[in-house]
């Protein structure tokens, strides 16, 4: 009745399971975006509604975007485009950094994975 | 004043889609009176039949009684059109999507309980997906994902034995795909 194929399917679906248990339950999300220039935190959202900010910086201006459980830098003037390129962040402790811009984003939940971060 | 007739011509086969689509109707109905601690965690009864259909007359047989067990399931239940219905509907699209993929499989190492498993983990993917889009923007549904997941498994993998069983016993099998007498 079980085939070598099944057994597979059903480990693949156990695996997926756990996997969704710790992603959903386990892994600390952020519930705030802490937004800094030049080192010091000029805005501290709530990853609460969906909206856009600007932030300037000596390059230029960074868009960064918010929405519910989420942030992202949407837009940045670096040459790389690294912090763009990184998508949304989810979970406590991610950070997003446009070096050359000055600006940085970072995700925080009521548990921090790390006391403090140097750049 | 001239009496026109119009006769829609009915083949044996959808006599047979009919009877089996009824067939998936009567289990969601009887499925709708089990009580379920999270709304949408149900044992997908229907599937069984979807499934058998798959197997023994492919996969447009499968999507036509699919379809049908949807709106009759929604005609019966009162909630056509409404959004149980529309969640009903993307479950059993999706689903049938990966059917569709699914059956390609080779079947010497894939039986009924794969295709149901994966069946299964479709359908609540459907679901769950259009419920984030349209019903519950926002984080919520994450914090629900395994227990769907989990759901999907044991359900699917349990429907996936039945279904192996039904094929396994030939009397059983073969009173299903016995030509319908008229009435």
């Amino acid at each position: 009745m079980l085939r070598a194929g099944d057994a597979g399917v059903l480990a693949a679906g156990a695996g997926a399971v756990v996997a969704l248990a710790w992603w959903s339950w386990l892994a600390p999300a952020g519930d705030t975006a802490v937004i800094r220039a030049g080192g010091a935190i000029v805005e501290t959202v709530a990853l609460t509604r969906t909206h856009r900010l600007s932030v300037a910086g000596p390059l230029g201006t960074t868009q960064i975007e918010i929405e519910p459980g989420r942030a992202r830098v949407a837009a940045d003037p670096s040459p790389r485009q690294l912090c763009v390129q990184q998508g949304w962040l989810t979970q406590s402790g991610q950070a997003a950094l446009c070096l050359p811009n000055q600006v940085s984003l970072e995700i925080r939940g009521r548990t921090s994975i790390h006391d403090t971060l140097v750049y | 004043m001239t009496r026109s007739f119009i006769e829609l011509p009915v083949t044996p086969e959808d006599r047979r889609l009919a009877r089996l689509a009824a067939l998936a109707i009567g289990l969601t109905l009887a499925e709708a009176a089990l009580p379920s601690p999270v709304p949408g965690v149900k044992p997908g009864l229907a599937n069984i039949v979807i499934l058998l259909v798959l197997l023994q007359y492919g996969w447009r047989a499968a999507a036509w009684v699919s379809a049908l067990r949807v709106l009759g399931g929604g005609l019966l239940l009162g909630s056509l059109f409404a959004p149980g219905f529309w969640l009903s509907a993307a479950g059993a699209l999706a689903s049938l999507a990966v059917l569709a993929l699914a059956r390609h499989l080779p079947a010497r190492h894939f039986g009924p309980v794969s295709l149901s498993v994966l069946a299964a983990f479709g359908h609540v993917g459907g679901q769950l997906a259009l419920a984030a889009l349209w019903l519950l923007p926002g984080v919520a549904i994450v914090k629900l994902l395994p227990v769907f997941a989990a759901a999907a498994l044991v359900f699917g993998a349990v429907n996936g034995v039945i279904v192996a069983r039904l094929l396994a016993a030939p009397a059983a099998s073969g009173r299903q795909s016995a030509p319908c007498t008229s009435p």
